[in-house]
C-alpha cells in the first residue's frame, strides 16, 4: 500500500456577492427600463401636435416629502439592526411603513384632486398627459405596494427576532428597494415637474 | 426570555454542500411542482414541442390557402368547424388569425421559452459547476407563469371570434379597435394577457439565469473558462431583462387603450361615419415600444442557438472553438447594438430620412459580430477532425442559415432599398431563415446533443439524418423561392393573390412552397417518434457519449437532484482543450488540472502551475491517495 500525493494548482473562487441581493439588483433594472419606457414614450408624445400642459397638483410635493421621510427612517432602522437595537428598529420599520401608507394616501388625494381639476385618464376630456400621469403614478404606487408588504414582512422578522447585525440580508434587501422605489418617485416627480 | 439565532453568512461563501441530500419527493414535487432546474428544463421543452407542433401545423394550414388557392377545404370541416366557409374555403379573417398565432407561438413560445427556458434551465447549473439555480421558487414560477400563459393563448384558440388576428407585431390601431376585425376582440384581449404572463415568466426566468451565472460558479470557473453555451445565455438573459419590461410598458398602454378608453395609440378615428372619442394618440409611438423588444427579442432567439452551436461544433470537429474570446466579444457587441437598431424596422413609418441614416448604418454594423461568428465557426471545421452526429449536421445547417439569412439582411437594413422590400415575401424569407430556422436548428442541435445527459440515453442517429437532411432540404425549399417572390413584389399576410394578373406567373412557386412546408412539418413527426421513443427504449448512454471537456459530463449518467455526488469538481482549464496536442486522449476535461497534464502544457500554463505553487498560503492543495 503506498501514498501517493498529488499537488494541485488552486482553483479559485471566483467572485461572488450574496444571490438573492443580486436578483433584487436585477429586478430593480427591469423595473427601471419599464419606467424609462414610459417616460421615453412620454417626451416622444410631448414632442408630437395635441400634447395639452398641465399643473400638477400640491399633494405631489407633500407626497414627496413624505417618501423622502420614509427612506430617512428606513436608513435609521438599519443603523439600529446594526448596532442591535432591536427595540428602535421595530420603532424605525414601524414609522417607514406607517409612512409608506402615507405616501399612498397623499398619492391618492393628488388623484382626487386631478379629477377636481378636469385632468381624467380615460373617457371624453382626457388627454394624453393626464392619462401619462396616472399610469406613471399607479404602476409606481402598485410597486410601492409592494415595498409595503415587503416592510411588513421585515417588521414581523423582526418581532421573531430574526434581523439583527449577524442577519441583515433581509433589511437590506429591503432598504434596496424602498430606496429605489423613493428615487424612483423623486425621478418621477421631477421629470413630471419639467415636462408639463 | 427572548432568544437570538445567529447565522453567519459570509457574502462570498459558495453554495456548496447545503443541498445535495437526496430529495424523495412524491411525483407532485417530483415531477410537477419541482424546484430541480433539469425538471423545469424538461417542462420547458415538452411545452415548446407542443407549441411547436401546433405553430408548424398553423403555418400548413395557411400554406394550403397560399400555394393551393383553389382548393376545397372541406375536409378541415371536423377541425376548424366554422373558419371553412360553405364554399369550402379558408375564412379571410381566420387566414390573419392564423398567421399572428403562427408568428406569437414560434417567437415567444417555442424559440424564447422553449429554447431560452430549456438549454438555460438545463445548462447553466450543469456547466457552471451549480447544484441548482440561485432561485428554485422562482425558477418553478417562472415555468407555471409561461404554463398559465400557454394556457390563455391556447383557450384564445378555440374562440367564437378566434384568436388575435392584428399580426404578431399588433400593431394598433388594428390591434386597438374590437370593431376592426374579430381578431381584435376577445382574442387580443387573450393575447395581451398571455403576454403579459409570459414576460413575467421571462423575467423570473432571466433574473435567476444571470445571478446564477454571476454568483454561483465553482471554484476556478472563471469567466473566462465558461463554455460559449453560458456566455450566450447569460447575454440573452440581459438582453430580455432589459427589453421585456418594455413590451410589457407598451402592452399594458395598448390594454388601457382598448378597455379603459385612453388615447395613447389612437387618434382622429372614423368608423362608419362616427368619429372615435379617442383623440391625441399616436400608433407610430406603438412601433417604437414595440421594436425597441422586437429587434433585442430576434437575438433573445438566436444567441443561445449561436450558444449551443459553438460547443457542439467544437466538440465534434475535436478542436478548440476558434477565437474564443472573439466569440465572446461579437456576442457582447450584438446585445448592444440589438438595443440601438430598432427603427430599421419602421423606415417607411414617414420617419425622418437621415434618422433612417442613422439606424441604417448602426444596423449594418451588426454584419460585422455575425461575420466574425460565421468566419469562427468555419475556422473550427477547418481541418478538424468532424464527427457528424445529427447535433453536428444541425449546427451546421444553422451556419448556413444564418449566413444565407444574414446576407439578405444587409439589404433589408437599407433604408432606400427597405422601401421595396418592406413587407414583401422577402422579409419572409430573410427572418424565416436567419431567426427562425437557425434558432430552430440551435434548438434541435441541443436536444440531440444534450438529450444523453436529459434521459440517460441515445437517441437514435439514422432517424435523426434523415430528420436533419428533409428538415434542411425542406427549410431551404420553402424560403429561398420567397426571395424571388419578395422580389417580384408579393406582400405579406395576404389572402390571396388571384385577383392581381401580375402574381400569376408565381402559383407553380407558390405550389411548390407549400409542398415543401408539409413536408418539412411531417419530418418533424421523424424527430418526434425519436424523441419519446428514446426517452423510454432508447440506447442507454455513457457518461460522456461525446467525449466532451464540460462540467456537465462528469456528472452521473442519471443526475439527481443536486447534480453531483460529493462535492463540486473545480475548474481548472477552460473547456476547449481538444487534440491538445501532446496529450493521451483528443480531449482533457475541465476538472484536469495543469499539473496532471504535463506533457500537453503549454509554457504559460506551465507557469500557472508554478505561480500559484510558490504563492502563499493556502495555494498548494495536496491530496493524498491510497491504493
Amino acid at each position: 500500500m503506498t501514498t501517493d500525493i498529488k499537488i494541485v494548482e488552486e482553483a479559485k473562487k471566483p467572485l461572488s456577492m450574496h444571490p438573492q441581493k443580486f436578483a433584487m439588483w436585477l429586478f430593480i433594472v427591469s423595473v427601471t427600463m419599464l419606467f424609462m419606457a414610459w417616460t421615453s414614450a412620454y417626451i416622444v408624445k410631448r414632442g408630437e401636435p395635441g400634447w395639452s400642459s398641465f399643473e400638477l397638483p400640491q399633494e405631489f410635493w407633500t407626497s414627496s416629502v413624505i417618501i423622502v421621510l420614509s427612506s430617512i427612517s428606513l436608513i435609521w432602522a438599519q443603523v439600529s439592526a446594526k448596532r442591535d437595537n432591536l427595540e428602535m428598529v421595530k420603532v424605525a420599520v414601524s414609522i417607514t411603513t406607517i409612512l409608506g401608507l402615507a405616501f399612498l394616501a397623499a398619492q391618492w388625494l393628488a388623484w382626487i384632486k386631478m379629477v377636481e381639476m378636469n385632468y381624467y385618464f380615460t373617457g371624453m376630456g382626457s388627454n394624453t398627459s393626464s392619462s401619462f400621469i396616472y399610469v406613471l403614478t399607479g404602476v409606481h404606487g402598485l410597486h410601492l405596494i409592494g415595498g409595503i408588504v415587503f416592510l411588513l414582512i421585515v417588521l414581523v422578522s423582526t418581532f421573531r427576532y430574526k434581523i439583527h447585525s449577524k442577519n441583515m440580508v433581509r433589511m437590506e434587501m429591503c432598504a434596496t428597494y424602498w430606496h429605489f422605489l423613493g428615487g424612483l418617485w423623486l425621478y418621477l416627480f421631477v421629470f413630471l415637474v419639467l415636462n408639463r | 426570555m427572548a432568544t437570538t439565532d445567529i447565522h453567519i453568512h459570509h457574502e462570498t461563501e459558495h453554495h456548496d454542500d447545503h443541498d445535495h441530500e437526496h430529495h424523495e419527493g412524491n411525483f407532485w414535487t417530483t415531477y410537477i411542482f419541482s424546484q430541480d432546474h433539469k425538471v423545469i428544463a424538461k417542462q420547458f421543452l415538452i411545452t415548446g414541442i407542443f407549441w411547436a407542433l401546433l405553430g408548424g401545423t398553423l403555418s400548413v394550414i395557411f400554406r394550403l390557402q397560399l400555394g393551393f388557392p383553389d382548393m376545397n377545404l372541406d375536409w378541415l370541416k371536423p377541425v376548424l368547424g366554422e373558419w371553412i366557409t360553405p364554399e369550402g374555403k379558408l375564412d379571410p379573417e381566420f387566414y390573419l388569425a392564423l398567421v399572428t398565432m403562427h408568428g406569437t407561438i414560434m417567437v415567444f413560445f417555442v424559440l424564447t421559452a422553449g429554447l431560452s427556458g430549456t438549454f438555460s434551465n438545463f445548462l447553466i447549473p450543469l456547466q457552471i459547476g451549480a447544484r441548482d439555480m440561485a432561485s428554485g421558487f422562482m425558477n418553478m414560477l417562472s415555468y407555471w407563469f409561461f404554463f398559465l400563459s400557454s394556457v390563455i393563448m391556447f383557450i384564445s384558440l378555440f374562440l367564437e371570434t378566434g384568436p388575435a388576428g392584428g399580426g404578431w407585431t399588433i400593431y394598433p390601431p388594428l390591434s386597438a379597435l374590437p370593431q376592426a376585425i374579430k381578431g381584435s376582440g376577445t382574442g387580443m384581449t387573450l393575447w395581451l394577457v398571455a403576454m403579459a404572463l409570459f414576460i413575467v415568466s421571462t423575467l423570473l426566468g432571466g433574473i435567476n439565469y444571470i445571478t446564477t451565472i454571476i454568483n454561483m460558479r465553482t471554484k476556478g470557473m472563471s469567466f473566462t473558462r465558461m463554455p460559449l453555451t453560458i456566455w450566450a445565455f447569460f447575454f440573452t438573459a440581459i438582453i430580455g431583462l432589459l427589453s421585456f419590461p418594455v413590451l410589457f410598458a407598451a402592452a399594458l398602454l395598448l390594454i388601457f387603450d382598448r378597455s379603459f378608453g385612453t388615447s395613447f395609440y389612437l387618434s382622429d378615428i372614423f368608423i362608419g361615419g362616427e368619429a372615435l372619442p379617442h383623440t391625441g394618440g399616436s400608433p407610430i409611438l406603438f412601433q417604437h415600444l414595440f421594436w425597441f423588444l422586437g429587434h433585442p427579442e430576434v437575438y433573445i432567439v438566436l444567441l443561445p442557438a449561436l450558444g449551443i452551436t459553438s460547443e457542439i461544433i467544437a466538440t465534434n470537429s475535436r478542436k478548440p472553438i476558434f477565437g474564443y474570446k472573439a466569440m465572446i466579444g461579437s456576442m457582447l457587441f450584438i446585445a448592444i447594438l440589438s438595443f440601438i437598431v430598432w427603427a430599421h424596422h419602421m423606415f417607411v413609418t414617414g420617419m425622418n430620412p437621415f434618422l433612417g441614416s442613422i439606424f441604417m448604418l448602426l444596423t449594418l454594423i451588426i454584419a460585422v459580430p455575425s461575420a466574425v461568428k460565421i468566419f469562427n465557426y468555419v475556422t473550427t471545421l477547418w481541418k478538424g477532425n468532424l464527427i457528424f452526429t445529427p447535433a453536428m449536421l444541425f449546427s451546421i445547417g444553422l451556419v448556413s442559415f444564418f449566413l444565407t439569412g444574414g446576407i439578405t439582411g444587409i439589404f433589408l437594413g437599407n433604408s432606400a432599398v427597405d422601401i421595396q422590400l418592406h413587407d414583401t415575401y422577402f422579409v419572409v424569407a430573410h427572418f424565416h431563415l436567419v431567426m427562425g430556422s437557425a434558432s430552430f436548428f440551435g434548438m434541435l442541435a441541443g436536444v440531440y446533443h444534450w438529450f444523453p445527459k436529459m434521459f440517460g440515453r441515445m437517441m437514435d442517429n439514422r432517424l435523426g439524418y434523415i430528420h436533419f437532411w428533409v428538415t434542411f432540404v425542406g427549410v431551404y425549399l420553402v424560403f429561398f423561392p420567397m426571395h424571388y417572390i419578395g422580389i417580384a413584389g408579393f406582400p405579406r399576410r395576404y389572402y390571396s393573390w388571384t385577383n392581381f394578373e401580375t402574381f400569376s406567373g408565381f402559383a407553380d412557386l407558390n405550389t411548390m412552397v407549400s409542398v415543401a412546408a408539409i413536408l418539412t412539418l411531417a419530418a418533424q413527426f421523424i424527430f418526434l417518434f425519436n424523441f419519446f421513443y428514446s426517452i423510454f427504449r432508447g440506447k442507454a448512454a455513457s457518461a460522456n457519449p461525446w467525449n466532451s471537456n464540460t462540467l456537465e459530463w462528469t456528472t452521473p449518467r442519471n443526475p439527481g437532484h443536486g447534480n453531483w455526488v460529493g462535492e463540486i469538481p473545480s475548474v481548472y482549464r477552460w473547456p476547449y482543450d481538444y487534440s491538445k496536442p501532446g496529450a493521451k486522449d483528443d480531449f482533457i476535461p475541465q476538472t484536469v488540472p495543469y499539473s496532471e497534464t504535463p506533457e500537453s502544457n503549454l509554457p504559460h500554463e506551465n507557469e500557472l502551475i508554478r505561480l500559484e505553487s510558490s504563492g502563499g498560503d493556502g495555494s498548494i492543495i495536496v491530496e493524498g491517495n491510497k491504493h
